[in-house]
Order: structure tokens, then C-alpha cells, then sequence
């Protein structure tokens, strides 16, 4: 799953990468236009929308392919940098931008590529930001209370509206579509030799019609992650697909026994797994499932995984999850982790079955199943010889936890 | 003689691709105004390096960029712009120094307004945490939320006091 940076692309190579990319992005900017602040201005007048033109086609593109990646499942936008909200210095800042924009005839991507070929006053621009930088650098103090309030973190538009990804894309593809329209008929009349006068029109709208009928399919393509969830949550899908679950006296047995073929793997939140969790288990929120780094533990194709939880549901969802990324030897425990410190710390043994027939095959667990009188005779001993040892090893795994949850390492951004 | 500029909506396509490349392969957008903060962070912590330390702003910046102001992606990636820019103007024989300006002010004028212009650029960008390319242009692809009300009040505001800078222009 992309993006290939933090854990496939060294710093020294993405800084390789960044170079590349900059002469790409300096190459297409200079092409465009946009290295001439004439240009650059005549969005503000009616005269030439090329800045409108090609900024909301690159952003659209972009949005799209994010999200067509997004819905196949092979972008993970947990790990691409979406740059924080500050709602005030967002405002106030792109206020004073649009100020900057209208005198200075440039931005300063554009004032570069501007600098490049040559342009004099794309230097003077270029040379106003440093100043403008440094200002801000010097004032920090009495500016730091105003930048950094209302921090709202890395939210999303969408979330922020109340809408679905997908309509929020729609209605952006429509407005772009809408704006070209319109600005197309205003260039015309204002400037009759514009850049709009050499449009192909069929080509162009046939590409309109192209992009909206995007926009329109954006609508029904999900995140792979809420796909999954969503696919894993439906109640039919939760009948038809069983899952291995094994008992409480089972994994105590295991437990105790310190079987190297068991790997517990707690999916409650992080704050529940550091108050109790059961010896050598490793926390994955049921979010986390997806993250490369624990590929490894959930790829151990010879050890058994049980998911553990507060409720046998969401054991199963995440060992649903876990098997449609196609991990085997999965297995969850009977009842959820509430259950099993009931039947064997508190000896209160509940009388639930498991709400599913069970398919494993381990050789303590079918003895215990299919309980005749001997046998409850050696379950009832070897659960009060259990909830001792087992309440001493969680509370020895209580004190020699170390860190263990591996939080989402983000890539740095920003401009 | 001089070529025509590409179709605008080709160049925005492409220019798509090449950010939606740069999302897929490093995980970030991209940006322009963050490398001239390292150019400054790096200038100010090279004369003065006791008031970088003193400085909050300085000294913060100077961390997150490892000491290293200038091997920063952003740095890398203008470097590339100007290559980029510089190839692109030879491909369309537009290399030329020249001052542009609207038809009613002087080249000195045109100067003076571009040095503010860029220094009001320069400055709104640390309060947005971006500028166009890094805030308006990345935030859209990415969906946040304050990328794109920071591009909404860019135009916004360009839009709002367009008519008091017309003679600048036409």
C-alpha cells in the first residue's frame, strides 16, 4: 500500500524524489503560464482565468485520483500528511495571500518558475517573501497566539460539512465545471483575444462531460478501510463467514502453557490495554489492522491470532477484517475478554455457549467441550489452578509493559 | 519566435498527476513558500546563531529541520522547480530578463509593488502554514479542511480588493 515514504523510501532518496518532482511541478508551471505575473493577475480581472483554469483542474485531479486510490485500497490516507487547521490564521493568512496575490502579480511556486526564465520582477517577488518570512520570524511572539489558536487538527473537509466523501468531491467537480463555464463566456467579452479564443470546443466539452461523469462515480467509491468496515459489519455478512473461536479454558491452558504458537492481540483501545490486558498480548486497534508495521505479527502464518475484546462482535470484525486481507489461523476468543476473566479469575463461569459452532481443532478445547462428569471435575480444578496463576501473570504483564503500541508514523508536511 | 503557452486545462491535468505522484509516492503535497523559510531560517541561525537560539520561532524550526534548515524536502523540490522552470523556458525560447508590467506604471513601480507583494505573501504564508501550492493546491487533494478555507480566502480576498489594484494591471 503507497505512499512509499516513511517505510519504503530512505530520507536521503525521497530528497531525490523531491527534486524530481520539482522540476516536473516547475516544468508544468512555467508551460502553463505562469511564470508571467500578467497572466497570473488577469484572474482577478476578467482578462485571462488561466490560474483558474489550471488550478482547479490540477486540484480535481488530484482529489480524484486521491480518492480513486483511496476506494482500491492501495493509498492509505492515514498515513498522507492533510495539513492542520487553524481556523483563524487559516483565514487571516489567506487574507493577507489574496493581497500579496493582487500586488506582487505572483505566488510564490509561480514566482520561482517566474525567476527561472528570467522575469525581474519574479526576483523582487521572490525576494519580498524572504523579507515577509523574516518579519513574521521576528514578530513571532506577538503572532504565536493567533496562529496557533483554534487548532482543529488534520480534519477533513467533508467530515467537517457533514457529508460523504464522495458528494463533497461531486459538488467540488460541478463547481469547477461551472467556473470554466462561466469564466470562459466572461474572457470573451472582457479580452476577445484571450486564451479562451483558441479553444477546441468540442474537445473541451467532451472533457466536461469526461470529468463530471468522474465526479459522479466518485460518489459511490468509499474508502477501502469504510468499505471493509461496512462490508464486515453487515449482519448477513457476519452469518455467512465464520470465524475459529476458541474458548476461555483454552487459551488459559495456552497461557499458561506459554505456547510459542499464540499471539493474543488485544483490539481495545490503547488506554484499556494499558489498564489490563492479558499476558503477551499486543495491542492493534481495530483501525491499525491495516498498517504496514504489523503485517509481520498478523502474517505469522504458523501461529494462532486471537483477537480479544470487551465483546465477541468486535473480535469479530476484526478477525473478519483481518481475513479479507487475507491473513489466516485466525481465531477469537468465546464470549469476549469480559467472559474470560469471569469463568477463570472470578471462577463465575458463564453458561453461554459460543454464540457460533466452533471449528477448532485444538485438543484441549474439544476435551473441554464435550463435558461429562470426569471431565467438569478437571475443568473446575484446572480453572482454579488457572485463575491464580493467570491473575499473576497479567498483573506481572501489568508491570513489565513497556510501550507497546506503535503509533501511526505520519509524514512530515507542510509548506 | 516565441511558442504559445500550453491548454491551460492540459497543464492543470498534468500538473494533477504530478501532485497526486508526489501524494502516492512521499505521502505530502506540494510547496513552494516552506523552502523560503528555510532560506531564511537557514541565513538567520548562519549570521546570528544566538539569536536563532534565543528566537522561539527560529530555534523550533531549527528542530523539526534537524539543524539542517536546507536539506529539507521543500528545498529540494524549488531547486527542481527552478531546473524545471529554466528547462521549460528554453524548450519555449521565453528565457529573457524582463521586468512585466501593466501598461500605466513604471518598471520601478512594478518592482516596489512585486517586493510587497512577495513580502505579504511571505508573511500570510506562516500564519496559513502554506501557500498556494502548499495549502490551497495540496489541501484540495488531500480534502482538509483548512487548506481549502485558506484557498477560499486567498481568492477571496484577491477578488475583494481587485478593483483598488486595477491600475497595477490594466
Amino acid at each position: 500500500m503507497f505512499p512509499l515514504v516513511p517505510n519504503l523510501i530512505s530520507d536521503e532518496l525521497n530528497l531525490i524524489v523531491a527534486l524530481v518532482i520539482g522540476i516536473a511541478f516547475g516544468f508544468i508551471l512555467e508551460q502553463a503560464g505562469f511564470s508571467s505575473s500578467r497572466k497570473l493577475a488577469g484572474v482577478f480581472y476578467g482578462y485571462d482565468f488561466t490560474v483558474l483554469r489550471v488550478f482547479f483542474t490540477a486540484g480535481v485531479t488530484a482529489m480524484s485520483g486521491v480518492i480513486i486510490l483511496g476506494y482500491l485500497g492501495w493509498l492509505d490516507i492515514d498515513f498522507v500528511y492533510i495539513n492542520p487547521t487553524f481556523l483563524q490564521s487559516a483565514i487571516l493568512g489567506g487574507v493577507i495571500m489574496g493581497f500579496g496575490f493582487i500586488i506582487g502579480g505572483y505566488c510564490p511556486g509561480t514566482s520561482i518558475a517566474g525567476m527561472a526564465i528570467g522575469k525581474i520582477d519574479a526576483m523582487f517577488f521572490v525576494a519580498g517573501g524572504l523579507i515577509g518570512v523574516f518579519l513574521y520570524a521576528e514578530m513571532y511572539p506577538w503572532f504565536e497566539g493567533i496562529s496557533n489558536a483554534t487548532a482543529l487538527g488534520n480534519i477533513r473537509i467533508f467530515n467537517s460539512i457533514g457529508i460523504s466523501q464522495g458528494l463533497f468531491a461531486l459538488i467540488m467537480i460541478a463547481v469547477a465545471v461551472g467556473a470554466f463555464i462561466m469564466t470562459t463566456m466572461i474572457e470573451k467579452k472582457v479580452n476577445p483575444e484571450g486564451p479562451a479564443k483558441s479553444f477546441n470546443n468540442t474537445y473541451h466539452r467532451l472533457a466536461g462531460v469526461g470529468v463530471l461523469t468522474v465526479g459522479i462515480a466518485l460518489l459511490f467509491l468509499p474508502d477501502y478501510k469504510e468499505r471493509l468496515f461496512t462490508k464486515v459489519s453487515n449482519e448477513e455478512f457476519l452469518h455467512s463467514h465464520s470465524v475459529k473461536e476458541m474458548t476461555a479454558d483454552e487459551l488459559a491452558f495456552r497461557i499458561i502453557d506459554k505456547d510459542p504458537k499464540l499471539t493474543i492481540i488485544d483490539v481495545r483501545s490503547s488506554s484499556e490495554f494499558s489498564t489490563m490486558t492479558l499476558p503477551g498480548s499486543i495491542n492493534i486497534e481495530h483501525k491499525q489492522i491495516f498498517q504496514k508495521e504489523f503485517s509481520e505479527v498478523l502474517g505469522q502464518r504458523h501461529k494462532k491470532k486471537v483477537f480479544i475484546a470487551n465483546n465477541e462482535n468486535e473480535e469479530r470484525t476484526a478477525a473478519l477484517i483481518t481475513q479479507e486481507l487475507d491473513y489466516d489461523n485466525v481465531y477469537i476468543l468465546c464470549n469476549g475478554l469480559p467472559s474470560f476473566m469471569n469463568t477463570i479469575i472470578r471462577l463465575e463461569p458463564e453458561t453461554n455457549e459460543c454464540s457460533f459452532a466452533s471449528t477448532s481443532n485444538g485438543n484441549v478445547h474439544n476435551q473441554i467441550v464435550k463435558l461429562d462428569a470426569k471431565q467438569a471435575i478437571d475443568t473446575e480444578r484446572f480453572r482454579t489452578k488457572a485463575s491464580v496463576t493467570i491473575a499473576a501473570m497479567i498483573k506481572e504483564a501489568k508491570n513489565s509493559m513497556t510501550k507497546p503500541t506503535k503509533l501511526i508514523k505520519k509524514v512530515a508536511g507542510g509548506c | 519566435m516565441k511558442t504559445t503557452y500550453m491548454n491551460p486545462y492540459l497543464a492543470g491535468f498534468l500538473l494533477g498527476i504530478t501532485l497526486l505522484a508526489t501524494i502516492v509516492i512521499t505521502g505530502r503535497g506540494l510547496g513552494a513558500s516552506g523552502a523560503i523559510k528555510s532560506a531564511v531560517v537557514a541565513a538567520v541561525s548562519t549570521i546570528s546563531p544566538n539569536h536563532a537560539h534565543e528566537s522561539k520561532f527560529y530555534s523550533e524550526n531549527l528542530k523539526s529541520l534537524h539543524d539542517n534548515p536546507l536539506k529539507a524536502w521543500l528545498v529540494f523540490e524549488v531547486l527542481g522547480v527552478i531546473i524545471g522552470g529554466f528547462l521549460s523556458g528554453v524548450v519555449s525560447d521565453r528565457l529573457n530578463f524582463v521586468t512585466e508590467r501593466g501598461p500605466h506604471i513604471t518598471n520601478t513601480m512594478r518592482l516596489g509593488f512585486a517586493l510587497i507583494g512577495g513580502l505579504l505573501f511571505g508573511l500570510g504564508a506562516q500564519f496559513a502554514r502554506g501557500c498556494t501550492s502548499g495549502a490551497a493546491l495540496s489541501g484540495m487533494a488531500v480534502l482538509s479542511t483548512g487548506g481549502i478555507i485558506t484557498m477560499m480566502a486567498i481568492f477571496g480576498s484577491g477578488y475583494a480588493v481587485a478593483y483598488f489594484f486595477r491600475k497595477l494591471w490594466m
